[in-house]
């Protein structure tokens, strides 16, 4: 078996730039990403772009070009599209790359698994055509792909940066069906001050609007009843704005209402998470450098809570310095002030997120759906389902699974699972905390018997 | 060629291979993401589900929510995580198969 110092998991932000800085202290890393290439989800194929994908995709695209160049390091090894499904005993980490599973051993592991787009369950999500926003987003970045005739559905930041880069990339959307609220910018303004220290942000923002605005794109705002029409694909979005009934014809519908951690990794191995109501997401318990309950297992990047890629990228630093650390290749006194810069920084580039948290909120309807609408895209299990187990005494997403199958389909729950916790939580009553989530357990992504068998050989190769 | 396709390539590159979606014959951007090549292809849906046989294409583009499984050599697998390779026998699972193998 393969034994390394550190054993990094997700090349984007966070764990590349943890992976520099390890190497730079005289760390043995291993990265292990399921993608082709280096970047994660900000800054997917950001090696391989083109002159003209660079100018769609903008100025903080290409900056990830300099955290991949970082790879480049004697200390680092990077295995592309190497997917982990199981973590044992805190240090041994299971995977498959081409169709091989191998097993690695490492003295700390860093899950830098980063997010998920927020499910964002309304009628007719599941029809062909309809996509996350970011998915149309990695088509453009990787593929160069655009989606015609489409209209953006949701809110928050990213859903405007995508529209800029359609608008870029000469397939402008359709529209954008917003569905914040004036009362949700009002609550949103009693944390303007503190954003004013990341200011950079808020300019950004107001910037994109400029751009959308002079390309002349329609921002329907506050819209509620959201629903996508279509038979055997979207055709349609329908929605209600004040009194007005809107229905807007369209070949894709692309959706988005924030990203939340993906947590599969960390659940997998039992790390306590809590419900934060600000971001209104599960986050993993972790300390300032980004350690677990396990205690060589750490976590770093939207994985630990949303904060974005700069902040993803700081926290990987941290981590990494923490590990350098633990393996006595850094003293505390080295390591206290090399992470002090870091830990200010990081405060910086997490100050305007309580405003964007609070004017982007997730979409309600899609928090509360109606009872007809899919909840688990894998097992076709509605809201009205969930809330008829609940009925039946069921309390937690757990339980839900023998009643009729949620979770248990092939994406283990990631677009189902935040979904079913607050359906339940609001059905029975009880909190977040108190209703929980999915025991997710191994393996976190479906593994062949071809796979393991491959694996016997590799690991008694040594 | 003006196209009525939902999706569409902004930069044309690479040179293109044969491939069979469903017996169709096809010609896609050798090494560009599958899921991504059978959209531009205008191939949709991808598959039907087990539980009602409603049609899916991709959604997260990301590997996570498996409903651009593809039949590929007799397993079924994400489209979103493989690439473009000469003569691939690409058909819809199997219906009543199991959908996560
Ligand atoms: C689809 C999408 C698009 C986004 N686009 C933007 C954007 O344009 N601008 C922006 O500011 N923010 C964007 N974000 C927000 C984004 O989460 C952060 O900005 C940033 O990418 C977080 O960095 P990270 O290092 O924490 O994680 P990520 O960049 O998400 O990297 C995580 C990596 O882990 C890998 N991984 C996950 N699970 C496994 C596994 N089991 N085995 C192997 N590898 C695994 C993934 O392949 C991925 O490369 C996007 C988020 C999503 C979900
Ligand atoms: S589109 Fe979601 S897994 Fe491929």
């Amino acid at each position: 078996m393969r034994k390394v110092d550190l054993i990094v998991i997700g090349a984007g932000p966070a764990g590349m730039s943890a992976a520099r800085r390890a190497a730079q202290q005289g760390l043995d890393v291993l990265i292990l990403d399921e993608q082709p290439a280096a970047g994660g989800q900000i800054y997917r194929n950001v090696g391989q772009a083109n002159a003209k994908r660079s100018e769609i995709l903008g100025k903080d695209f290409i900056h990830g070009q300099t955290l991949t160049k970082g790879l480049d390091h004697a200390n680092i090894r990077h295995l592309k599209g190497a997917v982990v499904w199981q973590i044992e005993e805190g240090t041994r980490v299971s995977y498959t790359q081409n169709g091989i599973g191998a097993i690695v051993e490492g003295q700390r592991i860093l899950l830098a698994t980063g997010a998920l787009e927020r499910p964002m369950p309304v009628p007719g999500w599941t029809l062909p055509g309809v996509m996350t926003a970011g998915a149309a987003q990695i088509l453009l970045k990787q593929s160069g792909i655009a989606c015609q005739n489409a209209v953006l559905v949701g809110s928050g930041p990213l859903l405007y940066l995508i529209a800029t880069q359609m608008v870029r990339a000469g397939v402008p959307p359709l529209a954008i069906v917003e569905t914040q609220t004036k009362a949700d910018l009002a609550k949103s303004m009693r944390h303007l001050v503190g954003a004013l220290r990341g200011w950079s942000y808020l300019l950004k923002g107001l910037h994109m609007l400029w751009e959308l605005r002079r390309a002349g794109i329609v921002r329907h705002v506050a819209a509620t009843d959201v629903a996508i029409e279509g038979d055997q694909r979207a055709q349609a979005v329908v929605f209600i704005t004040g009194k007005t009934a809107h229905r807007i014809e369209c070949d894709t519908v692309l959706m988005h209402h924030g990203v939340v951690p993906n947590t599969q990794a960390a659940r997998s191995i039992d790390i306590p998470h809590q419900w934060d109501a600000a971001q209104s997401c599960f986050v993993p318990d972790c300390d300032a450098a980004g350690r677990t309950a396990v205690s060589t297992v750490f976590i770093a990047g939207d994985g630990a809570g949303i904060g974005g890629a700069k902040a993803a990228a700081l926290m990987g630093e941290i981590a990494a310095l923490e590990i350098a650390h633990d393996l006595e290749r850094l003293t505390k006194t080295d390591r206290d002030a090399a992470t002090q810069d870091l830990h200010k920084l990081l405060a910086t580039e997490r100050s305007a997120r309580p405003f964007i948290d609070a004017a982007y909120p997730p979409y309600a309807g899609a928090i509360a759906p109606a009872d007809e609408t899919i909840i688990c895209r894998c097992e076709e299990v509605t809201a009205g389902d969930i809330r008829r187990f609940a009925g039946l005494g069921c309390l937690g997403p757990n339980q839900t699974k023998a009643f009729g199958r949620p979770g248990m389909g092939p994406c283990q729950g990631r677009y189902c699972g935040l979904s079913v916790s607050q359906i339940l939580s609001a059905t029975n009553d009880m909190s977040l905390d108190d209703t929980g989530y999915y025991r997710i357990r191994p393996p976190l992504k479906p593994v062949t018997l071809g796979e393991l068998a491959s694996m016997d050989v590799s690991a008694s190769e040594g | 060629m003006k196209t009525a396709l939902p999706f569409r390539e902004i930069d044309p590159v690479g040179n293109k291979v044969s491939i069979t979606f469903g017996g169709i014959d096809l010609m896609l951007p050798l090494g560009e993401n599958l899921a991504g090549a059978l959209l531009v292809a205008g191939v949709m849906p991808f598959r039907n589900t087990p539980v009602s046989g409603a049609p899916r294409g991709p959604f997260c583009m990301m590997g996570a929510c498996y409903d651009c499984l593809v039949q590929i050599d007799g397993m079924n697998v994400q489209a979103c995580m493989l690439q473009v390779s000469e003569g691939m026998e690409i058909t819809m699972p199997v219906v009543g198969g199991t959908a996560d193998a």
